[in-house]
């Protein structure tokens, strides 16, 4: 019987306090928060605050004057001019080059395309050591290019932007392909049905719908290639430096603490600025674009020009990125009695080096898995709880929150390295001689690189799902094993995979933390590169050999359980 | 006692009410629909009797016990959403053993049940088909399995044919309703189709912007419409303004007969398109002159257009021989038994 009453009106039980829900999943999203929150304000904050700090004070006393020192130096104007310039030209290169490739990942089915996915990927993750090293085998001295043609380009500033070009190509080809891949075809057939020409359709169509993802894409690299630090110090030689090496050579070669402050403040500001700019440019891509299955829009490439712009980016991609590695691969071979195993031998003895290791050089692989597993743990924890907080989109303070995780990505490492030697020194922290301490700094680069992967799963979730397994009975937490985990599980593995090699190839801050008697990979290729002598270089190259397969491994491992959704990277 | 009974529930969204002081029962094995224009707060009722929407003021009782504090999958019942939810992760079978695994019934008990879940909705063996291979009526199909698998005592439908195609959802509502029957489901489900409502329910609850505008039989609320928002809902448009006393009402449409004992005073007068008779145009023959403006086929009859000479249009049913074409002059003559007074003015 249904009722109709009027008089019920007046007994109606009294409102209750609306805000009581709201008020939990405030307290609930601030729990989540607070291991990010510590983890970044121990970890990163206190050490980069501390070193700027002594930086610019002496005796008690604030040396503002540094500052304007610094800045009105004619050689740090040199240093700062020459990479903002390189990092605009790197990232023009890069678009120019990996913009077609994006296209043809995302439209074009070939044998043979997941594969070259993940090598094209690979270099991302290789550390930026092992990048220089590549690069200096095939142009260097002695390199690919020099002895058969005579050519060297480890003097010019070429040899930097190609090898910025083959390290940011997969972030171009990921990110707007990505997108790309998941646009509806229809949409562009729409405009065509309307009356637009081909390029008409294309360019009023698809290119605003991929323009953020463009602009992000550009952002990324451009940071990334404004910070570099690991190629341009092994490619630029005495002639180009770019802050973060700079920052390097004050703070360990010249001990000049105050400017390395100065400079640092200075990248911090840039850095901060284009994180701005990239969080913009991110929030408009997520709204209002119809995403369809990536499986469904590609198709073999049909006629001569679609052939042929296949076969040019393929071409590409074997110069810029097959041809380094081999060589690379090569030089590892090239012994002094001809091809053989000669380096890698010697990797297995203390003594090979001619005494720049303690150890046997071999045993720096084993530092690296073990480094590299204990900051994918801590990144995976950290960064996942980051993303569970970060799930609902609402608030100024959540943003603030999400553009600060993805500080450390671009804060000189040495910085950070150094920082954590003058910090974490003392009790409650005092952990200068425990091994966790390089798997800290690791993680800070691992988390931004978690929290882009798992966050945009995360929200894709379908709240309603929840309700459903709720309504059939499903408690809160089981719903969340039963629903969330599933789905965001094999992101959670592929976050896990990046932050494994990013991990891996972490370099600026290792390079001060980790103890002589424990190198990890990348500080021993750079040890063995900073000697004289062809066996120490051939041990180099056999040792970045090792650490790439290491790299594509988990790679090749991730490409095999690769979402659609598989975020921003 | 009734199953479910809600006491003056209310919920806002901002300053607006989407229920505002609801009172509904549910008696055990009956079917309540409840019928309304999108926006009436027909989903937030089911909402709020499943626990995922908090109520502002009133209460809920299940089985006479208020479910106030009490969690969702506490409460025993089954809800299908509107467009199914179906977990993708899992295949049909999966989906369907979902409410019976949370509740830790035994594998061989869980087996034999989906098995003959999937049989009663008339997929036999679909156990390990992938969710996203199926079309929209099997998706349908195995929500409501996965909806009753674990006997929920109250089984609440939102939209449960909204996406399907015409001809299923004819054959689905009957397939439903001797299913409930059988099983002696007690349903609550929500619609905005009356044809659905109708076929569907022992109840109809026609809602209007969070608040119950009429509750009834299906006879009933189709033939005595309560107000003209139900009557032009129900897709009634020969609503006029009308003066009742001693047994006819004055309209602009001349003089129209009412039933016996109707109360004099201010009303709104309905008359269906059945009690719509056309005679052939003349002043002697006493009809209402009009032209015809339209006509519309619809299957066994004819939907005819009016304009009278004054007053709003009229729409008369009329068989398929004998219909008039667009342009020609009819007169028109009320039959009593087709019309109905309607509350207020």
């Amino acid at each position: 019987m249904v009722l109709d009453r009027p008089e019920v009106a007046a007994r109606r039980t009294p409102r209750r306090p609306g805000s009581r829900p709201a008020l939990r999943r405030t307290a609930v999203r601030l729990g989540l928060m607070a291991v990010p929150l510590a983890f970044f304000g121990v970890f990163f904050a206190y050490p980069v605050t501390a070193i700027v700090l002594r930086g610019l004070k002496d005796g008690g006393r604030w040396r503002f004057g540094r500052v304007g020192e610094v800045l009105t130096d004619p050689a740090i104007g040199h240093v700062l001019w020459f990479t903002t310039w390189q990092a605009a030209a790197s990232t023009a290169l890069t678009l120019a080059l990996a913009l077609p490739g994006a296209y043809v990942f995302a439209r074009f089915d070939f044998p043979g395309k997941r594969l070259l996915r993940a090598v094209v990927t690979v270099p991302f993750v290789l550390p930026t050591v092992v990048v220089g090293s590549a690069f200096l085998a095939l142009l260097g001295r002695g390199g690919l290019l020099d002895e058969m043609w005579g050519v060297r380009l480890d003097t010019t500033v070429w040899a930097i932007l190609l090898a910025h070009v083959f390290f940011n190509y997969a972030v171009v080809v990921r990110t707007v392909g990505g997108l790309w891949a998941q646009l509806d075809p229809r949409q562009e057939e729409a405009a065509r049905v309307l009356g637009a020409g081909r390029f008409a359709a294309w360019r009023r169509v698809t290119l605003p719908a991929l323009a953020p993802a463009v602009a992000a894409a550009s952002l990324m690299v451009f940071l990334f290639t404004f910070t570099s630090f690991g190629a341009v110090q092994i490619l630029g030689g005495p002639r180009y430096a770019t802050l973060e090496v700079e920052i390097y050579q004050q703070t360990a070669q010249l001990l000049d603490l105050p400017t390395a402050a100065v400079l640092t403040l200075l990248q911090f500001v840039a850095v901060a600025v284009l994180l701005g700019v990239h969080a913009r440019t991110v929030r408009r891509r997520e709204s209002a674009l119809r995403l369809v299955d990536a499986a469904h829009t590609a198709r073999r490439p049909r006629g001569p020009a679609q052939w042929a712009l296949l076969g040019g980016v393929l071409t590409v991609i074997a110069l810029l990125v097959l041809v380094p590695l081999v060589v690379l691969v090569l030089r590892s071979f090239d012994g002094p009695d001809g091809y053989g195993l000669a380096f890698y031998r010697a990797l297995a003895s203390a003594g090979g080096s001619g005494g720049t290791f303690t150890v046997a050089p071999l045993e720096a692989l084993g530092n690296s898995l073990a480094y590299a597993l204990a900051a994918t743990g801590i990144a995976l924890v950290v960064g996942g709880l980051a993303a569970a907080a970060l799930t609902r989109r609402a608030g100024r303070l959540v943003r603030g929150f999400d553009a600060l995780l993805m500080l450390p990505l671009g804060t000189s490492a040495v910085t950070v390295g150094f920082g954590f030697l003058i910090t974490l020194d003392e009790p409650p922290l005092d952990l200068r001689t425990s091994w966790i301490l390089v798997p800290l700094a690791q993680a800070l680069v691992g988390v931004p690189f978690v929290v882009r992967t798992v966050l945009p799963v995360l929200r894709a979730v379908d709240a309603r799902l929840r309700e459903a397994a709720a309504v059939l009975g499903a408690s809160p937490l089981r719903a969340w094993r039963e629903v969330d985990l599933p789905l965001v599980g094999r992101a959670l593995a592929v976050a896990a995979g990046f932050a494994f090699a990013v991990s891996l190839g972490e370099f600026g801050a290792t390079v001060f933390i980790a103890r002589p008697d424990s190198p990890t990979l990348p500080v021993a290729v750079s040890r063995l590169l900073g000697r004289a002598g062809e066996l120490n270089y051939g041990q180099a190259m056999a040792l970045s050999t090792i650490l790439m397969l290491v790299c594509a491994t988990a790679l090749l491992v991730l490409e095999r359980i690769r979402t659609d959704r598989s975020g921003e990277f | 006692m009734s199953l479910l009974r809600l006491d003056g529930v209310t919920v806002r969204f901002g300053e607006r009410a989407a229920l505002d002081a609801v009172d509904l029962e549910v008696a055990e094995h009956e079917t309540v629909c409840v019928l309304g224009p999108s926006g009436s707060g027909k989903s937030t009722l089911l909402r709020v009797v499943a626990g995922l929407q908090r109520a502002d003021a009133g209460r809920v009782l299940l089985s006479g016990n208020d479910q106030e504090g009490v969690p969702t999958h506490r409460r025993e019942v089954g809800l299908m959403f509107q467009d199914h939810q179906l977990f993708p992760q899992r295949d049909v079978g999966g989906n369907v053993a979902f409410g019976l695994r949370v509740r830790k019934v035994g594998r061989a008990e869980t087996e034999r049940r989906v098995a003959e879940l999937l049989e009663l909705v008339g997929l036999p063996g679909a156990g390990r088909r992938a969710v996203a291979a199926l079309s929209g009526g099997e998706q349908q199909r195995v929500a409501l399995a996965r909806a009753l698998a674990p006997r929920p005592r109250l089984l609440m439908l939102d939209e449960p044919l909204g996406q399907l195609d015409r001809g299923l959802r004819e054959r689905l509502v009957v397939e439903l309703r001797e299913l409930f029957g059988r099983l002696g489901t007690t349903v609550l489900a929500v619609t905005h189709d009356q044809g659905e409502a109708f076929a569907l329910a022992d109840r109809v609850v026609v809602m209007r912007d969070g608040r119950i505008a009429q509750a009834g039989t299906p006879l009933e609320v189709w033939q005595r419409p309560a107000s003209e928002f139900v009557a032009r809902f129900l897709g009634f448009d020969n609503v006029v303004a009308a003066r009742v006393s001693g047994g006819r009402a004055d309209t602009v449409w001349g003089g129209i007969p009412v039933p016996a004992g109707t109360p004099a005073g201010d009303r709104r007068l309905l008359v269906r398109p059945a009690g719509v008779r056309l005679v052939p145009d003349g002043r002697e023959a006493g009809g209402l002159p009009c032209t015809v403006t339209g006509r519309t086929f619809r299957g066994d009859h004819v939907v005819v257009l009016l304009r009278p000479a004054d007053g709003p249009q009229l729409e008369a049913a009329c068989g398929l021989r004998g219909a008039p074409e667009v342009g020609d002059r009819v007169g028109v003559v009320f039959d009593a038994g087709e019309v109905v007074v309607l509350d207020g003015p």
